[in-house]
């Protein structure tokens, strides 16, 4: 499949008057044609900023993207000026954000916001961009559209409003469809409802779609590959399937074990001690070794590369070196893993790459 | 696990008036009972009165109707000072937001031993220390942490600081009103580990509010399911996830992704309509089975009985 | 690092320090020592600052500095113009300078000399257009220190009545500054008080007390203050009492504002479910957080005051003669302002720095303040 995004070694900084926060420390993923690749990862993790610095939408300053290539079919997006990020942003790729409150203009109609863009980038008339937006609320669901498109944003509930946002963001065919936590502020019913939209537009339009989360439910949900990032790193890679059934980073594993499954009885959760360092000054060596049990005297000194464990499947931990001695996950986590053997490569040694 | 009562709640109901005429029941008659040492989980989407249930027992807002009883003592009504005290020190909070629910202005000292200085618990300065890193150290912080202040903390730190406030009256009763849901997955285990540890060190009785079903699945004993200001549902955790019997709860379940990419793959979504039930007839809370709670008319709840009463509870 | 191979040795698991994964590496401070850090590197703050400081040293002793009294008149010396030795270069050399015009060129050397009262030998006359064209010019420079034979300076010249600008522009800055921050310090005990009891009862007695600022707000601010000024001697009390009895209301409407989104956070929900008492969740809470607040609409206050008391005697409804504050000097400057600018120009300037200054200082206080600036 062909590459829409590719991402390489990408930096962003925010100069504080503390100094310099380094919230993205070279980052390297690509998102491919119909794909959703979920990005998960803590508060502070990177993976908002990430984002939007693909969207050229971090604050400058005090941000900055310091280093790293953004191509997007084979453009530089990193160095193209404000007023060409424009004709992309809305076009070619869009976005979804967290608060379906604060994404939409209370003062506009919502058939209006979504003509918006139509009319913009499109160059469509009203009378043929009407009839867009009645398409449109119709693919996301949203019962008598003609009516509908009349209201405004605080006559819809808070799901129906998420779906006006996702609306607006597909209005113009989208090639790339950046979700920034979509269904956080929204109650797990109406969650699983938005989810399954997404996944149901993707199939008609063949997007490719970034999916910011923290919650691992989400991911296993619609993820066809997953990247964890932590203090700024991606530290594992992989399809959904080797990072829930094959995960080879430790903090991968605190992630994993510490979600309760639902049969799971009164043991305890496995917990990752400790807090996120402080990207202001990162800690030498594995920005992890600090929270891992697993350290070893490497992770306080150098920073591990990426290892290969399958061709899909990569991990940025010492312990897949040859030399690093055999260690099993936390029991939560072999328990997840149990019954997966068959399409999880079982080796343990990566080849670094 | 003893089957004393703790908190008894009666016919409680918590209206808001929004208007002159238009009145907000954002809890309309809630009855059920919280035992010594249990954990009993509530949940329910937002906007369902869970919040407001627990605000309420706390006394936060005077309720509307209906009673609490704490040890069988009414804790609503007037009351002297020397009684609302002795009140205090038994029932605590912790709070949804750990960035809101500390005073940004005062030293980690001075927040968790606010509970010791209204009570009189510390004799002197030293000993109030003393207290507080112990505390501070209970809940895994440094004890240097001090004499820092809350903007320093990470979210999870900061919430094991609110932990820590609560526990500084020796209090029995803890109501955590959605205390992780503000926190990123790897602390959410770090406090709800804390809670339970917690739970067993000083025999502590929780009500644990939350959205986040899995979890609330995960720490507590008995389980209430909330839908607009009414309970839905009761039975024990493991019980109410096995063998739901409302369709609400059936919904709320199915929609619930699980890290689990297979799982996910083949899950069916079960839709609620409200509009399904019987609207002839007033609904009153039933037991299906022992233990078990339904919201049904006569006609579901024969229906209910027949279907799910049979299932031997595991 | 391709081709780098780490040693063996390193792949040792290392003990953790339980301790270490909580540890805190930035360095403690406090909400008003981080406020004070970003104070510090605002430079136009750092300047108003200055600039303040300068203004209240010279109000307290810039009077000592000569001999002159507030109200020591002397009519031979009046309005003389400013000079300060060595200062000649920005005009201030004690001389007065005028420009006359007429028709033919002894016309408008008689006009300049008259205009100078006739002390030829004083006056330096330069002739601009000779009047060929049907008009002439001359400029004629004056020197009355010379003139008078006067050994001593007045730095800012002297007034209508010979007195001394100097004194009377730094105790009239005095009496302002004094006017302002009694005023501004009354208003915020009323209206912290008031906006705090409102906000933290709510309910009914809020509504009352909102009810109550509606009606002083709907009344114009300026027919108060003339009725109060009516019926109270004129003074600075009077003045001062002029000033709060409506001053106090923003600063309780903000106050309000901001004790009403405090009183529903946790941490004040916290408090009381541990049991405190209402003055303990006032003093302790609510009102350290919005000290901030407080702080910077002072700040806001003081330079409004000085400009209500300056349009006041403006008007003619400050102070009486013959005490000096800055609006009653613009007032005297202001009638004089074509012949004699000086005494209209010092206290305007005093006036506009310490307006600017404390803008300038409110306004990085609001920044350092923020807590949105940090991370």
């Amino acid at each position: 499949m062909e590459k829409l995004l590719d991402v390489k070694n990408l930096h962003v900084s925010f100069d504080t008057y503390g100094g310099e926060v380094q919230a993205v420390r070279g980052v390297n993923f690509d998102v491919k044609k119909g794909e959703t690749l979920a990005i998960v990862g803590e508060s502070g993790s990177g993976k908002s900023v990430t984002t939007k610095a693909l969207m050229q939408l971090i604050p400058m300053p005090p941000g900055r993207i310091k280093e790293g290539e953004i191509l997007f079919e084979g453009k530089d997006l990193a160095k193209l000026s404000e007023k060409e990020m424009q004709k992309i942003r809305g076009k070619d790729i869009s976005m979804i954000f967290q608060d379906p409150m604060t994404s939409l203009n209370p003062t506009m109609k919502v058939g209006n916001q979504i003509m918006e863009g139509l009319i913009k980038h499109q160059k469509m008339n009203k009378t043929q961009a009407r009839k867009r937006v009645v398409e449109l609320l119709e693919l996301v669901g949203i019962p008598d559209p003609e009516s509908r498109m009349k209201q405004y944003p605080h006559q819809f509930s808070g799901g129906m409003r998420q779906r006006v946002v996702v609306a607006i963001a597909l209005a113009c065919n989208p090639k790339l469809l950046i979700a920034d936590e979509p269904t956080t502020a929204l109650d797990v019913t109406i969650q699983a409802q938005i989810l399954e939209l997404m996944k149901d537009i993707q199939k008609k339009t063949d997007s490719g779609i970034i999916f910011i989360t923290h919650d691992l439910g989400v991911v296993a949900n619609v993820a066809d590959r997953v990247a964890v990032m932590y203090a700024g790193k991606i530290v594992e890679v992989g399809t959904v399937d080797d990072i829930f059934y094959n995960p080879k980073h430790p903090y991968t594993w605190g992630l994993l074990g510490s979600m309760p499954s639902l049969d799971s009885q009164d043991a305890e959760l496995y917990a990752i001690p400790g807090s996120p360092p402080d990207l202001l000054n990162p800690p030498k060596g594995d920005a992890f070794a600090a929270r891992n049990e697993y350290a070893m005297q490497i992770d306080l000194e150098q920073e591990p590369p990426m290892f290969k464990v399958s061709d899909t499947h990569y991990a940025a931990t010492w312990l897949l070196h040859e030399n690093a001695p055999n260690v099993e996950p936390p029991e939560a986590v072999k328990a997840r893993m149990k019954g997966m053997a068959t399409n999880a490569s079982s080796d343990t040694e990566g080849e670094r790459v | 696990m003893s089957k004393e009562k703790l908190v008894e709640i009666r016919n409680l109901k918590q209206h808001f008036k929004t208007g002159r005429h238009s009145v907000v029941k954002a809890v309309d008659g809630l009855n059920f009972d919280i035992y010594k040492g249990e954990t009993f989980g509530l949940v329910g989407e937002s906007g369902c009165g869970k919040s407001t249930t627990g605000r309420t027992i706390i006394r936060l807002y005077d309720a509307t109707d209906g009673e609490v009883l704490f040890n069988g003592e009414n804790v609503h009504g007037k009351k002297d000072r020397e009684q609302l005290k002795k009140f205090n020190r038994e029932m605590q909070m912790i709070f949804q937001d750990p960035y809101a629910s500390l005073n940004p202005r005062m030293k980690v000292e001075d927040i968790i031993a606010e509970g010791m200085d209204i009570h009189g618990l510390a004799k002197d300065e030293k000993e109030r220390k003393a207290k507080v890193q112990e505390l501070l150290e209970t809940v895994g912080l440094n004890k240097e942490h001090a004499n820092r202040y809350p903007h320093e903390f990470s979210g999870g730190q900061r919430q094991r600081i609110g932990i820590a406030r609560a526990l500084a009256v020796d209090p029995s009763f803890i109501i955590a009103d959605e205390p992780i849901s503000a926190l990123d997955v790897s602390i959410q285990a770090q406090v709800v580990n804390l809670l339970k540890k917690l739970q067993e060190e000083n025999q502590l009785t929780y009500l644990f509010i939350a959205h986040d079903l899995s979890m609330v699945k995960y720490i507590s004993d008995r389980i209430g399911v909330m839908y607009f200001g009414k309970m839905v549902e009761l039975a024990d955790a493991d019980d109410l996830y096995k063998h739901p019997i409302h369709p609400y709860t059936q919904s709320l379940l199915s929609s619930i992704p699980l890290p689990d990419p297979d799982y996910e793959r083949s899950r069916e979504r079960f839709t609620y309509d409200p509009s399904n039930h019987d609207t002839s007839e007033e609904p009153e809370f039933r037991e299906v089975r022992p233990g078990h709670w339904v919201l049904c008319t006569t006609k579901e709840f024969e229906h209910y009985k027949k279907e799910h009463g049979a299932v031997t509870t595991s | 690092m391709d081709n780098y191979k780490p040693q063996k040795e390193l792949f040792v698991p290392v003990e953790r320090n339980e301790g270490e994964s909580e540890k805190i590496s930035r360095p403690s401070l406090s909400f008003w020592q981080d406020s004070f850090i970003r104070f510090r590197k605002n430079i136009g703050a750092m300047l108003g600052v200055f600039v303040l400081i300068v203004l209240i040293v010279m109000a307290i002793f810039g009077p000592m500095f000569n001999e002159y009294g507030e109200n020591d008149q002397d009519l031979s010396v009046a309005k003389m113009p400013p000079k300060i030795e060595g200062l000649g270069w920005i005009g201030m050399d004690g001389t007065l300078t005028t420009v006359q015009t007429a028709d033919t060129l002894e016309d408008a050397e008689r006009k300049a000399l008259m205009r100078f009262s006739n002390q030829e030998e004083f006056i330096d006359m330069t002739v601009l257009s000779n009047g060929a064209n049907g008009e002439a010019e001359v400029r004629a420079v004056y020197d009355p220190y010379a003139a008078k034979g006067l050994e001593e300076n007045f730095w800012f010249g002297t007034d209508g009545l010979g007195r001394d600008l100097w004194t009377r522009t730094w105790l009239g800055t005095r009496i302002s500054l004094f006017i302002a921050f009694l005023a501004a310090a009354i208003d915020l005990v009323i209206g912290v008080a008031y906006g705090g009891i409102s906000a933290y009862y709510g309910g009914r007695v809020d509504n009352y007390m909102q009810r109550i600022i509606e009606i002083l707000v709907g009344i114009p601010n300026l027919v108060v203050v003339i009725l109060m000024i009516l019926i109270l001697d004129p003074g600075i009390l009077s003045i001062v009492i002029a000033l709060t009895i409506t001053g106090w209301i923003s600063m309780a409407r903000i106050v309000r504002g901001q004790i009403l989104k405090l009183k529903n956070q946790e941490f004040v929900l916290a408090s009381r479910t541990l049991g405190a008492p209402d003055n303990r969740i006032l003093r302790r809470h609510l009102v350290p957080n919005v000290l901030g607040l407080i702080i910077i609409n002072t700040m806001f206050t003081i330079p409004s005051a000085i400009f209500f008391e300056a349009f006041l005697s403006f008007i003619g409804l400050g102070l009486p003669t013959p005490t000096a504050s800055l609006g009653t000097l613009i007032d005297d400057g202001f009638s004089s302002i074509q012949i004699y600018p000086h005494i209209l120009l010092f206290p305007a300037i005093v006036i506009s720095l310490i307006m600017i200054a404390f803008n300038i200082v409110a306004d990085g206080l609001r920044d350092a303040f923020d807590p949105k600036m940090r991370e």
